[in-house]
């Protein structure tokens, strides 16, 4: 404070001041630094990236009856193959909160037990709270034989037919 | 000063010297009544402490892999001396903590004890209350039981509604798309060390907030001399005495609480089987219950905030200088108001959540654009405007003051929200359908 009083204005003020700020500017980029390596080492990494690691192979197409519900536990996803021959690899994960999502074969639906969401052969909510269908895996079929990439998880709106997989 | 005599006298010496090195050595009479404060905040303190040293304990026994997490608790619980006890010690303590704070935050506010400079010590108290939902919660993930497993499952897939960084958010808040090894290596880092570490820094910093700004608010029932100081005891023996008996009944009930019933522990995690009905943890039941109600952005992410917003606003909404405060609900007229506003909000929440139920199962849920709307915007609208009429009903029939205003409103909200709580924590079962406690 004393030093201040006596020093006449201009050079030695205006240096404090901008050491000052420097200081200052400094201290903001070491925590914003600080704050970045800290979301840096919470942020997910990927564990499996879409290809060979995602990859599932579900079988020939000819083991899955048309109508049908296969669970694939380790994919977490189901195989639905539609009365009229197409597949679509619905996600077990339920869209309302993210509980797990049994096929139930009596009803033909599918129904979460945690808060009563419906979906149905095609992942289409019949019952609401779930607010958007079923996500689904791309599915694909080279020679005959179903492969399920569950790297890739596609959110949509409702069921189109364009969705569908036919071999 | 006299010159300690003897090894007891010098033992005393040096702790009543320690003591008084954080505590005054003088406080006033009036406001060291027991049911002025309850001794809310002790009590958070020490079961803060306790914890620290059960959670230390626990910390020795237990592995933070998910195969491993369960069968660790297991073994601590069946193998090792008062296993169970000390877990079941840490469990109520951590439940109770999360109430008393709440009842804490509800004491001060009813007392008006965010006024006269207390305003950075109010925001402080609502970081704590906020870190001791985020332990409780990193915690309860711990034991990777089935009950663990689904309740993240649901808060984490609450936090996916949040408009446009709500699927980053919920893989953030698992550590990945679902909830795995990630998720519980980063809670239990969280959970041991972030969080304890934050705490104690803060409620530290808190505890000497309220001694700078001279202690707990003073009721106005003090008596006080003729320049208007309240009458003074000293702190010793007078204060030390009640607070430490205060600690030791809490150890008492909690150690009894432990003994009598024992921390559950549900069938191991299993991915693949989801609980039904699956309930978030007790405390974040209020949400999951407005969730039933509301459009999920408005349930999720705009009534929260309000809340959030209008409780760090409270102290800088600029009430005036001779609001009545100190004692609780503030004066006469605080406590007919408060009382009227907790009857409307018990009478009108169960109605309107029953309505509401019988509404939906007749009409169904509506969807987009529509539930947007009337499940969205209409019913926060109708809420603030209930809001802004019962102030002005409040200011110009029953001659409230603003401060007394502003406190029937928070009981009004308040209430409300515990009993959303309260619904969802006993009346909801399977499906999340209404439900009587007794038949769930």
């Amino acid at each position: 404070m004393a030093v201040e009083r006596v020093t006449p204005a201009g050079a030695p003020q205006r240096r404090r001041s901008f050491l000052g700020l420097a200081w200052l500017g400094v201290g903001v980029a070491a925590l914003g630094e600080a704050a970045w390596i800290v979301a840096s080492f919470l942020k997910p990494r990927a564990k499996a990236p879409s290809g060979e690691g995602s990859l599932v192979v579900a079988g020939p197409s000819e083991g899955f009856a048309p109508g049908s519900v296969t669970a694939f536990p380790a994919g977490k996803f189901y195989l639905v193959r539609l009365q009229d021959g197409g597949f679509l690899a619905l996600h077990r994960q339920c869209t309302h909160l993210g509980c797990s999502v049994p096929w139930d074969e009596a009803s033909g639906r599918f129904a979460c037990p945690c808060h009563a969401s419906v979906f149905d052969l095609r992942g289409d909510v019949l019952v609401p709270p779930a607010p958007r269908p079923l996500d689904l895996f791309a599915v694909r079929i080279e020679n005959g034989i179903v492969k399920v990439d569950t790297g890739t998880k596609v959110r949509r709106s409702g069921f189109e037919p364009s969705q569908v997989t036919r071999g | 000063m006299l010159r300690p005599q003897t090894d007891g006298d010098r033992a005393r010496t040096v702790v009543s010297t320690f003591v008084l090195h954080l505590r005054p050595v003088r406080v006033p009479r009036a406001a060291i009544r027991f049911t002025h404060t309850f001794g809310l905040g002790g009590m958070s303190l020490v079961l803060l402490g306790t914890l620290g040293v059960t959670g230390s304990l626990l910390m020795l026994g237990y592995t933070p892999v998910p195969g491993e997490a369960y069968a660790s608790i297991e073994r601590l619980e069946s193998q090792v001396l008062f296993g169970a006890f000390v877990r079941s010690v840490h469990h109520w303590s951590a439940n109770l903590l999360v109430l008393v704070a709440f009842l804490h935050l509800l004491r001060v506010f009813f007392t008006g004890g965010f006024l006269d400079g207390r305003a950075l010590n109010w925001l402080v108290g609502l970081v704590l209350l906020a870190a001791i939902a985020a332990s409780s919660f990193t915690g309860y993930l711990l034991p990777w039981d089935q009950l663990a497993y689904w309740a993240v499952t649901i808060v984490t897939g609450m936090a996916g509604y949040v408009p446009l960084a709500g699927v980053a958010l919920a893989a953030l808040l698992r550590g990945g798309p679902e909830i795995g090894p990630e998720t519980l290596g980063t809670y239990y880092a969280f959970h041991t060390q972030w969080l304890p570490a934050l705490l104690v820094a803060l409620a530290l910093f808190h505890f000497w907030r309220v001694r700078r700004a001279g202690g707990v608010v003073v009721p106005p029932d003090a008596v006080r001399d003729e320049r208007g100081k309240p009458e003074q005891v000293l702190f010793l023996p007078h204060l030390l005495w009640r607070e430490t008996a205060v600690a030791l009944l809490l150890l008492g009930a909690v150690s009894l609480c432990a003994a009598l019933v024992r921390a559950p522990l549900g069938p191991p995690a299993n991915p693949g089987l989801s609980l039904n009905p699956a309930k978030a943890p007790w405390y974040f039941l209020g949400f999951q219950e407005l969730l039933v109600h509301l459009h999920p952005l408005f349930a999720v992410v705009v009534v929260p905030a309000l809340g959030a917003i209008a409780l760090v606003a409270l102290p800088y909404l600029g009430f005036a200088k001779d609001e009545p405060r100190g004692a609780w609900f503030l004066s006469a007229n605080g406590r007919r108001t408060a009382r009227l506003a907790a009857v409307v909000a018990l009478v009108a929440t169960p109605i309107l959540v029953v309505a509401d139920e019988a509404l939906l199962g007749a009409a169904g849920a509506p969807s987009g654009g529509a539930a947007f709307v009337t499940r969205g915007l209409l019913p926060v609208a109708a809420l603030l405007a209930v809001c802004a009429a019962g102030y002005r009903a409040l200011r110009s029939w029953q001659g409230a003051t603003p401060l007394e205003a502003a406190q029937a409103l928070f009981v009004l909200l308040a209430t409300g929200f515990v009993v959303l709580t309260v619904t969802g924590i006993w009346f909801r079962g399977s499906g999340m359908r209404l439900v009587w406690p007794w038949n769930a």
